[in-house]
C-alpha cells in the first residue's frame, strides 16, 4: 500500500515505449487532439503541440539546450556511471536493464546536470530523463544532483532542477530511497545560505522525487498539465474506492491547492524563470524589447536565445 | 494462548498444541510422566524454533515485521521511557493518530519520542490508519522536532509503517511536500537524533521521520524503498512474487547492516520481539542509552557535519 510508483511508472513506461517505436519519420501525432503534426516544426515549437498546446516529453539534454544559453554550457559529473549494488535482478537483471536504457537515451543514468547561463546570468541547472528507466533516482542520480548543487552552494548561483520521475528506483532499494534524504540535505543547505533553488515539475513527477527535491524550491514551478503527486492515481483509486475528482493531480490541481506557486509555459521557461532569478540575485533586469513608432527596438546587448538552435 | 502463528511457525504451533492438551491432562491425572514428556515436548519445540528462525528469508521477516502482535511505538514508550507526555496536533490541520509523539524522560534524561503508531484491533486500527500518516502527522512531528531543538532534547524516532497514506485528501494537502520537508530540516536540527526501525520501514513515509545521527534496526524489521507486493507488481507483473522482490531488495536488517546502510542490528528474543516486549525494550533501551552517550559527547557543529557526511555519503562519495 506504501508504493508510490506501483502502477504509474509501468504504465507511463510503456506509453513512453510504444511512442518511440513510431518509426522516426516526419509526421508524429499529438497525443492529445490528435493532430497529425510536422516533426521540424514541432521540435521549433519546444515539442509543445501548436494546435492545443499539450506539452510532450522533452529529453534532458534538449530541455538544457532549450533553457540555457548557446554558450558556456559545461555537463557536471557526466562521468558517473550507474553500479549495481545489489546484484538485483527481478524478470531481467538490473544490468541489463541499464545497458538498454543507456543505449536507448544515450545517456549514461537519468540525470543530467549542467553549468550554463540563463540570459547571461550564471546558473546550475540539472534535468531528469523520463525515457531512462523512468527518470528513477538512484545513487546516480543523487550525486549528480549533489555535485550540481555543490556547485550553485560554492559559487553562490541559481540552481534550477527539471524533475520528470516516476520516484525513486527500486532495483537499488534502500540506496535510492537514501536519495531523498540526501538530495533534500543540500538543498537545505542553499536554503540556510540564500541561494535560490527553483524546481520545475514538468510531466510526470511521483514518489520519491516528487517527496524530496521536487517540492524543495524556493518556488515551486509546473509546466501546464504535468501530473504530479506522491502516490499514483491507481494506487489511491484502490485506496480509497472512489472515482478521483477530474484534473487530479494535474498542475492546475495543485496550483489550486497551494502546492505550486505558478505554471509557466514552455515557451515563457527562459524568460520567466530569468525574471524570477534576477530579482532574487539582485541582478538588473532584462530590457525588454520596446515598440517604438511600430518600429521592433532590440538591444544588442541581449544574449541571442538559444532556443532555435 | 495462541499467539498469532504465522505460516511458517505452524509446526511449532501444533506442538505448543500438544504441550497445552498435555498440561490440561496432567492436572486431571497428575501422572508423573507427563510433566517429563512436556519439558522433552518444549525442549524440541525450542529447537525447531531455534531452526526455524535461523534460516528466514527475507519475506519471512517481512511477516515478522508486520506481525499483529509486535510490540508498536507506545509499547516500547511504554517499557523505555518515563513521564511520557504526549503531544498532539500540527496546529493547522488536524491530529493524525498514525503518528504519536511527546516528551519523555530516559533514565531521567529529557528527550523528545516520536514513531508511527499501528493500531490493535479493527477500531484502533482505523483510528491509527494502520500506522499510515497524511501530512499534517509529518508536520506534528516537526513541530515535536522542532521543539526538541529549543529545548536541546535529543529526538528518539521509531518507524513502523507500510507508508504514506496514498489518499485524495493526503494528496491535497501536500504529502510531498510535507516529506521533504521533514527531510530537509532533519538534516539540520541541533540536537542529536536516532532512529530505530522496529517493525516496517515503509519507503518515504519511514524515511520522513528517520533521517538521523545513527540508524539501528530491530532484528525482524525491515526497510524498503517500496513494499515486496508493490515491487512485486509493478517488476514481475504479480504481487505473488512478493517473496522474490523482498530477496532482491535485501530489505533485512541483517541484509542493510551488509550493507552499510544500517549502523546497528539489535537482537530480538527467539521467536521475534513479540515473544518477550519487555526483553526486547529492555534490549533497545541499552542501544539507545549507550548511542546517546557517544552522540553527545560531540559538539553541535560536529555532529551536524558528521550527520551531512553520512547523507551525503549514501550511494557515491558527494565530494565534487
Amino acid at each position: 500500500m506504501s508504493n508510490w510508483l506501483e502502477k504509474i511508472v509501468p504504465s507511463l513506461v510503456r506509453s513512453e515505449k510504444k511512442r518511440s517505436n513510431i518509426p522516426e519519420g516526419l509526421w508524429k501525432k499529438c497525443p492529445k487532439c490528435e493532430s497529425v503534426l510536422y516533426r521540424p516544426e514541432l521540435e521549433k515549437n519546444l515539442n509543445v503541440c501548436p494546435k492545443c498546446d499539450h506539452h510532450m516529453r522533452l529529453h534532458a539534454r534538449r530541455r538544457l539546450e532549450l533553457f540555457l544559453d548557446a554558450d558556456n554550457r559545461q555537463e557536471i559529473a557526466g562521468d558517473i556511471e550507474p553500479v549495481d549494488r545489489l546484484k538485483f535482478r527481478d524478470s531481467k537483471k538490473y544490468k541489463d536493464r541499464l545497458v538498454a536504457a543507456q543505449k536507448a537515451t544515450g545517456e549514461k543514468d537519468a540525470l543530467i546536470a549542467m553549468r550554463g547561463e540563463l540570459e547571461g546570468m550564471p546558473v546550475i541547472a540539472v534535468a531528469f530523463e523520463f525515457s531512462f528507466m523512468g527518470g528513477s533516482m538512484g545513487a546516480v542520480v543523487g550525486e549528480r544532483f549533489v555535485r550540481a548543487a555543490n556547485i550553485a552552494l560554492k559559487e553562490n548561483i541559481p540552481f534550477i532542477c527539471f524533475s520528470a520521475s516516476g520516484g525513486a528506483r527500486m532495483q537499488e532499494a534502500l540506496f535510492s530511497l537514501f536519495q531523498m534524504a540526501k538530495t533534500s540535505a543540500i538543498l537545505e543547505k542553499l536554503r540556510l545560505q540564500g541561494t535560490p533553488y527553483l524546481s520545475v515539475l514538468t510531466d510526470p513527477v511521483y514518489g520519491g522525487v516528487s517527496a524530496s527535491l521536487a517540492m524543495l524550491g524556493d518556488l515551486n514551478i509546473a509546466e501546464p498539465k504535468a501530473l504530479m503527486g506522491f502516490a499514483g492515481p491507481r494506487v489511491i483509486e484502490q485506496t480509497v474506492r472512489e472515482k478521483l475528482p477530474e484534473g487530479f493531480q494535474r498542475s492546475e490541481f495543485l496550483l489550486e491547492h497551494g502546492q505550486v506557486d505558478m505554471i509557466i509555459n514552455r515557451s515563457e521557461m527562459r524568460s520567466g524563470l530569468s525574471r524570477i532569478l534576477r530579482k532574487f540575485v539582485h541582478a538588473s533586469p532584462i530590457p525588454v524589447p520596446e515598440t517604438v513608432e511600430g518600429e521592433i527596438v532590440v538591444d544588442a546587448d541581449i544574449p541571442p536565445a538559444s532556443a532555435n538552435d | 494462548m495462541n499467539p498469532n502463528y504465522l505460516d511458517f511457525e505452524q509446526p511449532i504451533a501444533e506442538l505448543q498444541a500438544k504441550i497445552e492438551e498435555l498440561r490440561l491432562v496432567g492436572d486431571d491425572t497428575a501422572e508423573l510422566n507427563i510433566s517429563e514428556e512436556i519439558s522433552r515436548l518444549e525442549g524440541k519445540s525450542r529447537a525447531l524454533t531455534e531452526s526455524i528462525f535461523s534460516d528466514l528469508s527475507a519475506w519471512q521477516v517481512s511477516q515478522l515485521a508486520r506481525h499483529p502482535q509486535r510490540p508498536y511505538t507506545l509499547d516500547y514508550i511504554e517499557y523505555i521511557f518515563d513521564e511520557f507526555d504526549e503531544i498532539h496536533g500540527d496546529r493547522h490541520f488536524a491530529d493524525d493518530q498514525a503518528i504519536v509523539g511527546g516528551t519523555a524522560r530516559l533514565d531521567g534524561k529529557p528527550v523528545m519520542v516520536i514513531g508511527h503508531q499501528k493500531g490493535r484491533g479493527v477500531r484502533e486500527r482505523q483510528k491509527r490508519n494502520f500506522g499510515m500518516p497524511r501530512p499534517e502527522g509529518y508536520r506534528k512531528a516537526l513541530r515535536m522536532m522542532e521543539m526538541a531543538e529549543r529545548f536541546k532534547m535529543p529526538i528518539l524516532t521509531f518507524i513502523d509503517t507500510p507508508g504514506a497514506y496514498p489518499g485524495i485528501d493526503a494528496e491535497e494537502r501536500g504529502q510531498s511536500e510535507a516529506i521533504a520537508f521533514n527531510l530537509a530540516k532533519m538534516s539540520q536540527f541541533k540536537t542529536p537524533i536516532i532512529s530505530t526501525v522496529i517493525g516496517e520501514g515503509g519507503s518515504g513515509g519511514a524515511l520522513a521521520i528517520g533521517v538521523c545521527d545513527e540508524l539501528m534496526m530491530m532484528s525482524y524489521s525491515t526497510y524498503s524503498v517500496i513494499s515486496p507486493e508493490g515491487c512485486a507488481s509493478i517488476l514481475w507483473k504479480s504481487a505473488d512474487r512478493a517473496a522474490d522482490a523482498a530477496k532482491a531488495m535485501g530489505i533485512t536488517s541483517e541484509r542493510l547492516h551488509e550493507l552499510g546502510l544500517v549502523d546497528q542490528v539489535i537482537n530480538e528474543p527467539l521467536g521475534g520481539a513479540h515473544r518477550d516486549p519487555a526483553l526486547t525494550a529492555a534490549n533497545l533501551k541499552r542501544h539507545l542509552l549507550g548511542v546517546l552517550d557517544n552522540l553527545n559527547e560531540l559538539s553541535t557543529e560536529d555532529l551536524l557535519e558528521r550527520r551531512y557526511k553520512r547523507l551525503m555519503a549514501y550511494g557515491f562519495g558527494g565530494e565534487e
